[in-house]
């Protein structure tokens, strides 16, 4: 039997988590759909990702900003014919599969970090402190996928069929009001091949704009730890960590950030990581491959002339 | 109106947590246990609406071993005015949405304030299942919430920034890290929490079954990172990210 995949989506490109996930489906199946919500131009660029074998898509007002509830129901009106149900592990992925798989009874398996068999996967437990593998006895599978465990399919060479998404009810219980999206030149935090990320130590948000500077140098899409986004000097979005994003670029510079295991959560399986503290004993340097010891603001303005 | 605030024990958030010699699961004999942080988030706004006015009744509960009675005191000194322990171990998110759905159609709350993740599973599912399970919606990783006119308005923490939804009561609602930042509990209200009453359930006078559905096959100690080399300068570092590295 397939397996169905909802596609997160950005804007109208299929985001890098929805080419992660296509990569996790295929190690479970060869049959790989995917339902994409609203955007024909999403529909089509989800067609053409290597793997997929058809695209459904799903046009309507109720779906256009993914609201979970009637999501959740058009999942659940496809899900006869599929064995498997995943999406990537962003914030609608793991918004909407919970409820479709409590919808099927089917208890969630979220963030999967591994495939062993289509029913048995690892992911991590504690904050990244435990790998589990766990098999499950449900009948049908309902997943969502850690993206950064899985290296992301191509966006191109692909040539799946388009079809349309039979009617499912929208249960009506929830509306859109509006969002505030940041726009921003710099690549997207968990699509980025570098990252750079501050935290306390930044001391206010006039002074964490001084990373901005080293990451347009490098192209690198810019983070924090939860104490830097608490105290107002990053965005929200930008968190790093267990309850945060979770990042594995080439590149990780984290800038004057303690390194708490919620903290590691999110960027240890980065390639190559570098720590900027002038602590010597802080725990970041554990996982560091280059440590360097001083203070940020002399270092960082350096680092900017040195990148040239 | 009532509201259902659901409390999980689970291992402190500041202990380093080991993977138990035989990889059956962690250590938690003589480990610190706490209430689940998000879950303290959750029960502030819950206080909180009620020192409002909005609220009238908030009961916490429970699914845990006898222990979890801390958790529920705990949540009671902050402001709640009663509790629910179902004892039940290693349920799954599944079955304790299924007991949380059992325990809303008994008490009849309007709002179901809770965590959005579980900091040991950290599985980030309860609140979706429950609202499915109720048919409800569901305003999940909220960082603001207002009540107005029998429909609950919540700003949502996404992935590029802020949503807001406009949920219809009742619903749940999730609290992410930036709803609030929680009381410590007086003295006095930990005394007076102590004779608010709590009632004891097991799932079966729920007429609930709770028996999981995943087996835990293994659980390992992640790879671990090595540490690497101090660098002198930034133009050492530099170099090597150029040459050793070869990342930029
Ligand atoms: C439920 C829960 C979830 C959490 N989730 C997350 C999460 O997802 N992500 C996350 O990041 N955290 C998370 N945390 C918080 C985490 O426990 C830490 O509190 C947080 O990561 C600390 O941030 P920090 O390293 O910026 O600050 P601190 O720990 O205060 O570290 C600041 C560092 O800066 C250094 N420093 C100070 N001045 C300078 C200077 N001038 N130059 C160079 N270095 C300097 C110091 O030596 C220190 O090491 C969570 C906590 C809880 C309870
Ligand atoms: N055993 C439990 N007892 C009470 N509440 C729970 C329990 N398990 C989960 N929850 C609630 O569900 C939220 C999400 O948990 P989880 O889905 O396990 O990550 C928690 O923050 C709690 O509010």
């Amino acid at each position: 039997m397939a397996v169905l995949l909802l596609a997160d989506r950005s804007g109208n490109i299929v985001s890098q988590p929805t080419r992660s996930a296509v990569a996790a489906a295929s190690q479970i199946d060869k049959d790989v759909h995917v339902l994409v919500l609203g955007g024909a131009e999403a529909a089509q660029a989800a067609a053409k990702l290597p793997g997929v074998t058809k695209v459904i898509q799903a046009d309507g007002p109720a779906y256009e900003h993914g609201l979970a509830e009637p999501a959740a129901a058009l999942l659940v009106a496809l899900a006869p014919n599929y064995s498997h149900l995943l999406a990537p592990g962003s914030a609608m992925g793991k918004n909407i599969m919970p409820r479709v798989a409590a919808l099927l009874d089917v208890q969630v398996i979220t963030d999967i970090a591994g495939v062993e068999s289509p029913d048995t996967f690892r992911r991590f437990i504690y904050a990244g402190n435990a790998l589990a593998t766990v098999k499950t006895s449900d009948g049908k599978k309902v997943l969502t996928v850690r993206a950064a465990s899985f290296d992301p399919v191509p966006a191109e060479g692909g040539t799946a069929a388009v079809e349309n998404a039979p009617a499912a009810e929208d249960p009506g219980v929830s509306a859109f009001v509006g969002a505030e999206i940041a726009q921003s030149e710099r690549p997207e935090l968990t699509a980025a091949r570098v990252v750079i990320s501050g935290g306390r130590a930044l001391g206010s948000a006039e002074n964490f704009a001084i990373l901005d500077k080293v990451a347009d140098k490098l192209g690198a899409a810019v983070g924090a730890s939860r104490a830097a986004v608490d105290a107002g000097y990053a965005p929200n979005d930008h968190q790093v960590g267990q309850t945060g994003k979770i990042v594995a670029p080439e590149l990780y510079i984290a800038v004057g950030i303690s390194g708490a295991i919620q903290h590691l959560a999110g960027m240890k399986d980065s390639k190559v990581i570098v720590a900027i503290n002038k602590d010597e004993d802080a725990p970041i340097f554990q996982v560091a491959d280059y440590g360097l010891v001083g203070d940020l603001f002399t270092i960082i303005p350096e680092l900017e002339k040195e990148l040239g | 109106m009532k509201l259902l605030v659901p409390v999980k024990r689970v291992v402190d958030y500041n202990v380093k947590v080991r993977v138990k010699a035989d990889n059956t699961g962690v250590e938690t004999a003589n480990v610190k246990m706490s209430m689940n942080p998000f879950d303290e988030i959750a029960v502030e706004e819950a206080v909180r609406l009620k020192e409002k006015g909005v609220a009238t009744e908030i009961i916490a509960v429970s699914i845990g071993p006898a222990q979890a009675q801390e958790q529920i005191r705990t949540a009671l000194a902050m402001g709640a005015d009663r509790g629910i322990l179902v004892e039940a171990e290693n349920t799954e998110p599944l079955g304790v949405a299924k007991l949380l759905k059992a325990i809303v159609e008994r008490e009849g709350p309007q709002l179901v304030m809770m965590g959005k993740q579980a900091i040991d599973d950290d599985m980030n599912a309860t609140g979706q299942m429950l609202a499915a399970l109720l048919g409800w919606s569901q305003g999940t990783y909220a960082s603001k919430v207002e009540l107005a006119d029998g429909a609950a308005k919540v700003t949502r923490e996404v992935d590029g920034g802020l949503e807001t939804v406009n949920l219809k009561l009742p619903a749940i609602v999730t609290a992410d890290l930036r709803l609030n930042e929680p009381r410590y509990a007086s003295l006095p209200n930990i005394m007076k929490a102590r004779k608010k009453p709590i009632e004891t359930l097991k799932p079966a006078d729920l007429g609930v079954d709770v028996a999981p559905r995943l087996s835990i096959l293994k659980v390992e100690e992640p790879p671990k990172r090595q540490a690497g080399v101090k660098v002198g300068s930034v133009a050492e570092l530099v170099a090597k990210l150029k040459t050793e590295a070869k990342v930029i």
